[in-house]
């Protein structure tokens, strides 16, 4: 048995919130980390693959579209259709929807301003391992910052996400009603985070490791984190238990 | 003979998508006093060389890189012209 979940913090150029899900998994969680550099083709085994926040490559042509093409990401594409766990936040979220790994794609903010401010979020559904530790339609406060995180999806891609119980995170007021004034970016449905229908892939716009220190006054992401290390203990748990 | 093909790509928002940039510099446009400008998109454009065999061969490599990379069919079309041709 394992007491250590060991995550690989991707860092592409332009990254800028590598290190934060770094100190937010090792410091705070106070698991296993590592960084991967983007030219890497070894992730180093690990239990899940962060793609973190940032401006990869300048955001250049369109904001993820020439990460999903480093050298690494070939590998993470590989772990997650082998069932290995990946978080894509913010920049992370848009090179999972350009690699393909995630359906719809984000457009730039309805408003054109770049939004970097406290949202509430509604977990959708609390039994994933992103959000097992969440009750259902609990509100979680978690900061974003972003220029490009309208989620589109046309509605026949809607109804697919909404048919498969894909959205985890919907933007909503501090009571947790979903409405427009809540929606930092215009986003359709709300959405605010997704995962894949195997539910190993995750990405959401939100910064969770932003909100897991006291000393920053919010600790809300923790839940998602606390949800992934638990599920991956206990599954590791249960196979031990089967071949001992 | 290696035939040199400049290409000229225009990549838009699909039309069903709103665009706020465009919008945003159309009603720019409506406050100089221009009534008559509408149905403003704003989108990228690329300009690249490609050495192929025939026209033909350059339009279809330029259809998938656009396909694959400077567009994303998700939320975005391209159009391909073939400007002008060099023979080296």
């Amino acid at each position: 048995m394992r007491s250590k979940i060991k995550f690989a913090v991707v860092v592409f150029p332009g990254s800028n919130c590598d290190r934060d899900a770094f100190n937010a998994v090792e410091r705070i969680m106070e698991q296993e980390a590592r960084f991967v550099w983007h030219k890497d083709t070894d992730l180093g085994d690990p239990d899940v693959v962060i793609l973190p926040g940032g401006f990869s490559y300048g955001d250049y042509l369109r904001c993820g579209a020439i990460a999903r093409f480093s050298p690494v990401m070939k590998e993470v594409v590989r772990f997650a259709n082998h069932g290995g766990v990946v978080l894509g936040i913010c920049n992370g979220f848009q090179i999972l929807t350009e690699a393909g790994l995630l359906p719809g794609a984000l457009l730039r903010n309805e408003s054109l301003r770049f939004v970097c401010m406290d949202t509430f979020v509604r977990v959708e559904r609390s039994d994933t391992i992103f959000t097992e530790s969440c009750k259902p339609g609990e509100v979680l406060k978690i900061p974003v910052a972003h220029g490009d995180g309208n989620y589109y999806t046309d509605e026949e891609g809607l109804k697919r996400l909404e048919d498969n119980g894909q959205i985890l995170f919907r933007y909503c007021s501090a009571q947790g009603k979903i409405i427009a004034e809540a929606n930092p970016n215009g986003s359709v449905a709300s959405i605010a985070g997704i995962v894949n229908t195997a539910g190993n892939v995750m990405g959401l716009m939100p910064h969770p490791e932003r909100a897991v220190d006291p000393v920053l006054g919010r600790i809300d992401g923790r839940k998602i984190f606390g949800s992934l290390i638990h599920s991956l203990v206990r599954k590791d748990n249960e196979s031990f238990s089967v071949h001992s | 003979m290696k035939t040199v093909f400049h290409a000229k790509i225009v990549v838009t928002l699909r039309k069903s998508i709103l665009d706020p940039q465009g919008k945003a510099v159309e009603h720019g446009i409506h406050a100089l006093g221009y009534d008559n400008v509408n149905e403003l998109r704003i989108g990228k454009f690329v300009e690249l060389n490609v050495d192929a065999r025939d026209r033909q061969e350059a339009e279809r490599i330029c259809r998938e890189v656009g396909a694959r990379l400077l567009a994303n069919p998700v939320m975005e079309d391209f159009t391909v012209s073939i400007e002008e041709v060099t023979h080296v």
